[in-house]
């Protein structure tokens, strides 16, 4: 009797109804403009934004004197070279956020992805809702790599921006001495602003297994920003150079190294296996934890 | 604790197979729990050996001092803690393997609503809507605007969640629960924070889901919203179930108390001790007490023959709360 009731009409309220097969992606869409929505999401992207134009006013005001190239001797890697190439701003500018940064925003969102909804306890709602909690923990995990990518082409463009107003645009020379032209400089902008990005998804794995471990979102980016803080000191210490090779930060400023003409891949491709083994081992810790934990606020 | 892929879907036989399952164990209950046990990591037994079924079609309520486990029972309800020992089937399934299937039939409201303040009411439900795997994106439109409409929100789903008064919050809750159709609904305390209105409101609601066919599990610490709206009802204290059955029945236990109003109290109490009546209590104008065996006529002949001016006579009918203080041999502490 059973089998023919089920069949029987579409509006009843047993019957069943079947996930549609895109529900993930509006699980996914409805995260992204969740995050994307956040005032504080929003206050992150304006900070890295300024950056660039913070160097970039910087550089102009200290070369405005005539000087033919700003010489610091010091700061972060091409800076010297803005002065002929605004392009170089997007390349100064991203070495100068990757080291803290960029990681403290990502810190900041992949810390708050599950202990900030535990902390105000929508997270239970989502739970019952039912979205799942593995599929759950991907789609933040999913929207924490498009905030880095987001956050990363926000440093990019606005450098990019600040550089075209303030200095001239050309040809430029790559580390190796070659010249290349201004579109395929364009190029390797952009091959760098994803290389940077792809450097952040090791902290944002990191930061979304802190945020399993507790019920509030401050806790764990605090957390996630101290480790980060931590992990970067202790690349700076030279006795300690047999456990660097193994810290999430110690590859990222080999995206330079696109800028040399052939391309040396060695560091950048081991930044990124790096990425991939801590996204890899905490993404596992998440899950393990997030699927078996007792979920009460 | 996890779920069969969205990227493989059951045939569709095994979806039927699923409903009949649901249906046959519908006799045995919408939520039936067996010694369901929850012990936390301090040792502490919040939940200790519970049987509770719910018959279908019920609006159940369930009662108990804050901290006697039923939020805990609720939690475990909805796969969000793992039981100690012991099962739970939520619509003939067990809970909380079969989550995937069975809560997508179930509203729930788990102690007070949680919103996202920086959303408008209207968007929370979007989002929640979004989690949930079964609701269909092409009507999201028009079931939230219905959601917000049968809870009265409408004129304010367009402000911020943050700007809401507590009342409106819990309507809002509320109306997450109610974006699908559901065939359970959980209310966890789903009047707090309203105005008598508002609860008016509530448990009308809660009547027009119930004769739809939705089985509600309300839980409460107001005994005569459980008495008004609740055909069945279950009491906990410290974990352990204390008793359960139709709200008439549970009443009927507890023997109503006989209450006699006049002038002359101390004579009344003199002459009601004589006829056998115990646990007198004398109130001003008032004299209540148990009722003896024999017949309450021949008690208020005795009354009237002994002079006693008598205003009143009568037996006041058992409350819930009566029968709760008789079951647990407490006060219903709503602070405690």
């Amino acid at each position: 009797m059973s089998r023919v009731e089920a069949a029987v009409p579409a509006g009843a309220v047993d019957v069943p109804r079947r996930p549609g097969p895109l529900w993930t992606f509006g699980l996914l869409r409805s995260e992204l403009v969740t995050t994307f929505r956040r005032w504080r999401t929003l206050a992150l992207l304006g900070v890295l934004a300024a950056v660039p134009v913070l160097v970039g006013i910087a550089v102009r005001i200290e070369t405005g004197d005539g000087s033919p190239d700003g010489r610091g001797g010091g700061g972060p890697a091409f800076i010297s070279q803005i002065t002929n190439n605004g392009l170089f701003l997007v390349f100064t500018a991203l070495a100068a956020t990757l080291p803290f940064f960029l990681p403290m925003a990502i810190g900041v969102v992949a810390g708050d992805a599950i202990a900030g909804e535990a902390g105000a306890g929508t997270l239970r709602y989502l739970l019952v809702a039912p979205a799942g909690r593995t599929r759950l923990l991907l789609t933040k995990y999913a929207t924490t790599i498009a905030f880095c990518l987001v956050a990363t082409l926000v440093v990019a463009a606005s450098a990019m921006l600040v550089g075209a107003l303030l200095f001239p645009l050309g040809d430029l020379t790559t580390i190796s001495g070659t010249r290349i032209t201004f579109a395929e400089g364009l190029g390797r902008a952009a091959l760098i602003a994803l290389v940077v990005a792809a450097s952040l998804t090791g902290v944002a794995a990191l930061g979304l297994f802190v945020s399993t471990l507790t019920g509030s979102g401050i806790a764990a980016m605090a957390t996630t920003v101290g480790l980060l803080i931590t992990v970067q000191i202790l690349d700076q210490i030279p006795q300690l150079h047999a456990i660097q090779p193994y810290l999430f930060s110690h590859y990222w400023l080999s995206f330079a190294d696109l800028l040399r003409e052939p391309v040396y891949w060695d560091d950048l491709v081991r930044n990124l296996g790096l990425q991939g083994l801590y996204a890899a081992v905490f993404g596992t810790a998440a899950w393990a934890r997030f699927t078996t934990k007792d979920i009460s606020t | 604790m996890d779920e069969p892929s969205a990227t493989q879907p059951p045939p569709p036989d095994a979806d039927a197979d699923a409903g009949a399952d649901a249906r046959a164990h519908a006799g045995a209950g919408v939520i039936a729990t067996r010694g369901l046990t929850k012990r936390y990591r301090g040792g502490q037994l919040a939940v200790d050996g519970l049987d509770l079924t719910v018959p279908a079609g019920s609006v159940f309520g369930f009662l108990g001092p804050n901290g006697s486990g039923k939020t805990t029972t609720i939690r475990m309800l909805m796969g969000l803690i793992a039981p100690t020992s012991g099962t739970a089937r939520v619509l003939g399934q067990p809970m909380p393997r079969a989550s995937r299937a069975v809560l997508p039939q179930v509203g729930a409201l788990i102690e007070g609503p949680a919103l996202y303040g920086f959303l408008s009411g209207r968007d929370n439900l979007t989002r929640y809507d979004a989690a949930d795997p079964t609701a269909d994106p092409r009507t999201r439109r028009t079931r939230v605007a219905q959601a917000l409409d049968r809870v009265g929100l409408s004129a304010a789903a367009g402000k911020k969640a943050k700007a809401y008064s507590l009342g409106m919050k819990q309507r809002l809750g509320l109306a997450a629960a109610l974006l699908q159709p559901r065939r359970l609904l959980v209310l966890d305390e789903p009047t707090n924070g309203l105005d008598p209105q508002g609860m008016r409101e509530i448990r009308t609601l809660v009547r027009e889901l119930a004769f739809d066919g939705t089985t509600v599990f309300l839980s409460s610490h107001l005994l005569d919203e459980i008495e008004q709206v609740c055909t069945h009802a279950a009491v906990m204290a410290q974990g352990r179930l204390v008793t359960q059955g139709a709200v008439s029945d549970l009443a009927a236990g507890a023997r109503g108390r006989l209450v006699v109003t006049t002038p002359d109290p101390g004579d009344a109490a003199r002459v009601l001790k004589e006829q056998g009546v115990g646990d007198l209590v004398v109130a001003e104008d008032r004299v209540t007490g148990e009722p003896p065996e024999r017949d309450l006529a021949e008690v208020n002949a005795a009354l009237v023959t002994a002079g006693v001016r008598v205003r009143g006579f009568g037996v006041e009918r058992a409350s819930l709360e009566d029968a709760f203080v008789a079951l647990t041999g407490e006060g219903f502490d709503v602070a405690g």
